[in-house]
């Protein structure tokens, strides 16, 4: 079958393929464009290891076709640090052990920007939503959660 | 297999591109690209329309016109659309719910389908090229049905009139043991004077407590009131066995949530 071609953002750099139809987008960034750090889990849709930000909201690469993704700005978890200085959240999952064996983190790490984005002050319960979608079988959530609370705070000194 | 996905401009040209064999509507993919993972090779042909309308919410007075492409996200988050809020946050987690459609939603089987639940009590229209169905015949005929959903309407409810429950055993997001939507109007003495009340998971797809809508009319919403409704709630029902519940304890339960609906 005839190769389809995509183009996107991913992390602020332009990046062109040729895929096969129906490729998902995890698929094209991990095996294609090599930015391995959205994880296949379930590949159902239940584990959110794969989560990335798609145009400033949060999908999961597994169920999303790489061809519906054309001309979109797409951010993972690769693309935060930014010259070797780690992302707040990043730095706050490490200092609140909040990472384990850490296939979830990266998922994690993108939804809690995805709220951080919107809601930079969220309260305990809105952390606890726009994590439920994404699964760790190492932490037990409540370093996951703290961890994201202080990456907030971190924030809101840095504006303050 | 590969998967090879078709997109069209327009709705009629998704339509005619549908006729051919193995092809299924795209719609936010929840469903279908999580089953064509699960290696479903039934499906080897994606179609889906960019055509703009898909994608729109239009609030006329009480008049409401939700495109099949509208996501729950964006229906949670519509100023016009609170009372349709929790009905909308129902369904998945965030990421889910910035991608799964209205579209896809009248297609869910059970144990999904919370938001259809809520439209089945709002009585609403389902449209497709071809015309108008009204949501209950639509949801009893989808099986067959492969025309291309464009949008629902439907008639805002006043905020108090309209009633929605999710019950799930993981909270906050967790996969529904039943769901239930009731829209009911009281006349100024409290008795009913109109109810529908519709179920998830009390069948393989939403449908309506006829029974115990009928016991409700010219009663009180107080627990003596309900008491005939909740009796005849399992009226009808064929609950589904899964994973989160049995059938057994689904029928069992049912009762106990609608009275927490009713005397909310
Ligand atoms: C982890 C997870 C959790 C979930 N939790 C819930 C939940 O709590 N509650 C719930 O209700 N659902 C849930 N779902 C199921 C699903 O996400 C929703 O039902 C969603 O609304 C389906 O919409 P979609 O756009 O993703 O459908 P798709 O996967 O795109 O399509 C589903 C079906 O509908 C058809 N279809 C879609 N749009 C149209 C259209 N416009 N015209 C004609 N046919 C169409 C497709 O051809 C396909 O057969 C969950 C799914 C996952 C993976
Ligand atoms: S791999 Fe996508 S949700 Fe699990
Ligand atoms: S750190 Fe291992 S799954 Fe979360």
């Amino acid at each position: 079958m005839a190769k389809i071609p995509v183009q996107f953002t991913l992390n602020g750099s332009e990046k062109a393929e040729f895929i096969d139809s129906g490729t998902t987008l995890l698929q094209a960034l991990r095996d294609k464009i090599g930015d391995t750090s959205p994880k296949g889990g379930c590949h159902q849709g239940t584990c959110g290891a794969c989560s990335v930000i798609i145009d400033g909201e949060l999908r999961l690469s597994c169920l999303t076709l790489a061809e519906t993704c054309n001309g979109a700005t797409i951010t993972t978890t690769s693309g935060l640090a930014e010259g070797g200085v780690l992302h707040p959240l990043q730095r706050a999952f490490l200092d609140t052990f909040a990472t384990q064996c850490g296939f979830c983190t990266p998922g994690m790490i993108m939804a809690a920007k995805a709220l951080l984005d919107h809601t930079p002050n969220p309260s305990r319960d809105e952390v606890v939503e726009a994590l439920s979608g994404n699964i760790c079988r190492c932490t037990g959530y409540e370093p996951i959660i703290q961890a994201v609370l202080t990456a907030a705070r971190a924030n809101s000194q840095n504006a303050a | 297999m590969a998967l090879a996905l078709q997109t069209f401009a327009t709705v009629k040209a998704a339509n005619a591109a549908l006729k051919a064999a193995g092809t299924r509507y795209l719609g936010g993919g929840t469903l279908v690209v999580r089953a064509a993972n699960e290696g479903d090779v039934s499906v080897s042909g994606l179609i889906r329309s960019t055509e703009p309308s898909l994608s729109t919410i239009a609030v006329a007075g009480d008049k409401v016109c939700i495109g099949a492409s509208v996501t729950m996200a964006a229906i949670a988050g519509h100023p016009e659309l609170g009372t349709l809020a929790k009905a909308a946050r129902a369904v998945g987690g965030p990421a889910i719910r910035n991608m799964a459609t209205v579209g896809g939603n009248l297609f869910a089987p059970a144990p999904y389908g919370d938001f259809a639940v809520a439209l089945l009590a709002l009585d609403a229209t389902v449209s497709t090229d071809g015309g108008e169905t009204p949501i209950e015949t639509f949801l009893a005929n989808r099986d067959g049905s492969r025309a291309v959903v464009t949008s629902v309407s439907f008639t805002l409810p006043k905020a108090d009139s309209f009633r929605f429950l999710k019950v799930s055993r993981v909270k906050p997001k967790g996969v529904s043991v039943l769901s239930i939507a009731g829209a009911l109007e009281l006349s100024s003495d409290g008795t009913v004077t109109s109810a529908r009340i519709a179920l998830g998971c009390m069948a393989d797809r939403p449908m309506r407590a006829r029974a115990a809508e009928k016991a409700l009319i010219g009663r009180t919403l107080t627990a003596d009131g309900i008491a005939p409704a909740l009796a005849a709630a399992g009226d009808g029902t064929s609950p589904i066995t899964d994973p989160i519940a049995s059938a057994w304890y689904r029928a069992e339960v049912l009762p106990v949530h609608l009275g927490r609906l009713l005397l909310a």
